[in-house]
């Protein structure tokens, strides 16, 4: 079926993909630190030199009962269930906001353990289901 | 399956074929429809905005799946040299270009009220705004390149390029931390989208995809007769 001219054509295209890929795979992995969207406070964490005056985003949970409001000004702790950082917020939370959920904030570290936000974005995580399965669920586990 | 797209089964396809897809797409969106806004719940965080995914999912698959085919005709193209094959990438791009921008309105439409914010530069956002600039080079190449033989070789390069971008997008979730969740649905492991969310979906996806194939079948029939005329004239 092939033609004698497809065969050399056939072997230079998988050749050049392959190269491509590489070379795709290579820029992405330079690029890491920007493709990454948010650090999780452990990564934090364990960053040697990490700059204070760079703005960053930060990811993680909402740990439960960490969250208190006092006016405009908000203090809550984002946790990757192994380390923790203090979060001060001033400002309006998004509607999905809410302990025990994802979130993802963005500002400066004042230290490798305490976040000035600026923005607060709610994460939404890969579960879809209807309020009374969601209870149900809460439930059982409980 | 192939062989129903070569050119002497398009090119006799009768309007009455279409016609009927026609009916049965608007019988199924319909019903998609239906079902989407009105038959099934809310989410439990995202409330009534988890319906803007029945048609943000569907698009989203359909615009990937459209390049892939694209991309792996491209590669046919140039190595097999057959007269009408680039004319199904060129007849497949448009729609590709419209289900990817109906991905990111939707998707930016979601975000506002879930996120908090309409647009974040994550990999799976930025990656598929490069999808949507590989459409766009795509389509611009043969409309701008008069020359056949030239925009034939410029659009295949650009969809192999393209190819290379899916699985970019595909597992961007996953590589990195990104803003965008990871999959619900997968191969490997049971969906994580209760079954009175994903019927609907399915529903809708079905739906898009005729929809998807009576485009197609439109254009390339167009495409191959304006190839007929080219050749009589010579």
């Amino acid at each position: 079926m092939l033609g004698k001219k497809a065969k050399p054509r056939i072997a230079f295209l998988i050749i050049t993909l392959l190269i491509l890929s590489l070379i795709i795979f290579l820029i992405l992995k330079s690029l890491e630190e920007n493709v990454v969207y948010f650090f999780s406070p452990t990564e934090i964490y364990n960053k040697p030199n990490i700059s204070l005056d760079k703005k960053i985003r930060v990811g993680g949970l909402v740990k439960e009962k960490s969250l208190s409001k006092e006016g405009v000004s908000i203090k809550f702790i984002i946790t990757d269930l192994k380390n923790e950082i203090i979060v001060s917020y001033k400002g309006l939370l998004p509607n999905l906001f809410s302990e025990g959920k994802g979130v993802i904030v963005q500002g400066k570290l004042k230290d490798k353990k305490y976040f000035i936000a600026d923005t607060i974005l709610a994460k939404h995580d890969e579960n879809y289901m209807p309020p009374e399965v969601s209870e149900a669920l809460k439930r059982t586990n409980n | 399956m192939f062989k129903n797209f070569l050119p002497y089964k398009i090119l006799t396809l009768k309007n009455s074929l279409i016609k009927n897809l026609v009916i049965i797409m608007i019988l199924i969106i319909s019903l998609g429809l239906l079902y989407a806004l009105f038959f099934s719940p809310p989410d439990y965080i995202q409330g009534d905005s988890v319906r803007i995914m029945y048609v943000h999912v569907p698009s989203s698959f359909i615009s990937l799946g459209l390049f892939a085919i694209i991309g792996m005709i491209s590669i046919l193209n140039l190595t097999l040299k057959i007269k009408f094959i680039p004319l199904i990438a060129k007849s497949l791009a448009p729609i590709g270009f419209i289900f990817t921008l109906t991905s990111i309105v939707t998707g930016s439409l979601w975000g506002k009220p879930t996120w908090g914010i309409w647009w974040v530069w994550d990999a799976r956002l930025t990656s598929m705004l490069i999808l949507l600039l590989f459409y766009c080079l795509y389509i611009f190449v043969w409309k701008f390149v008069h020359n056949y033989e030239k925009a034939n070789m410029i659009s295949s390069i650009i969809g192999i390029l393209g190819l290379l971008n899916l699985p970019v997008i595909k597992y961007s979730v996953d590589w990195w931390s990104t803003l965008h969740q990871p999959s619900s649905i997968t191969l490997t492991s049971a969906p994580t989208i209760h079954y009175t969310m994903i019927i609907p979906l399915i529903i809708m996806f079905i739906g898009l995809s005729i929809f998807t194939l009576i485009v197609f079948l439109m254009r390339y029939k167009i495409e191959l007769m304006k190839l007929k005329l080219k050749k009589n004239i010579k």
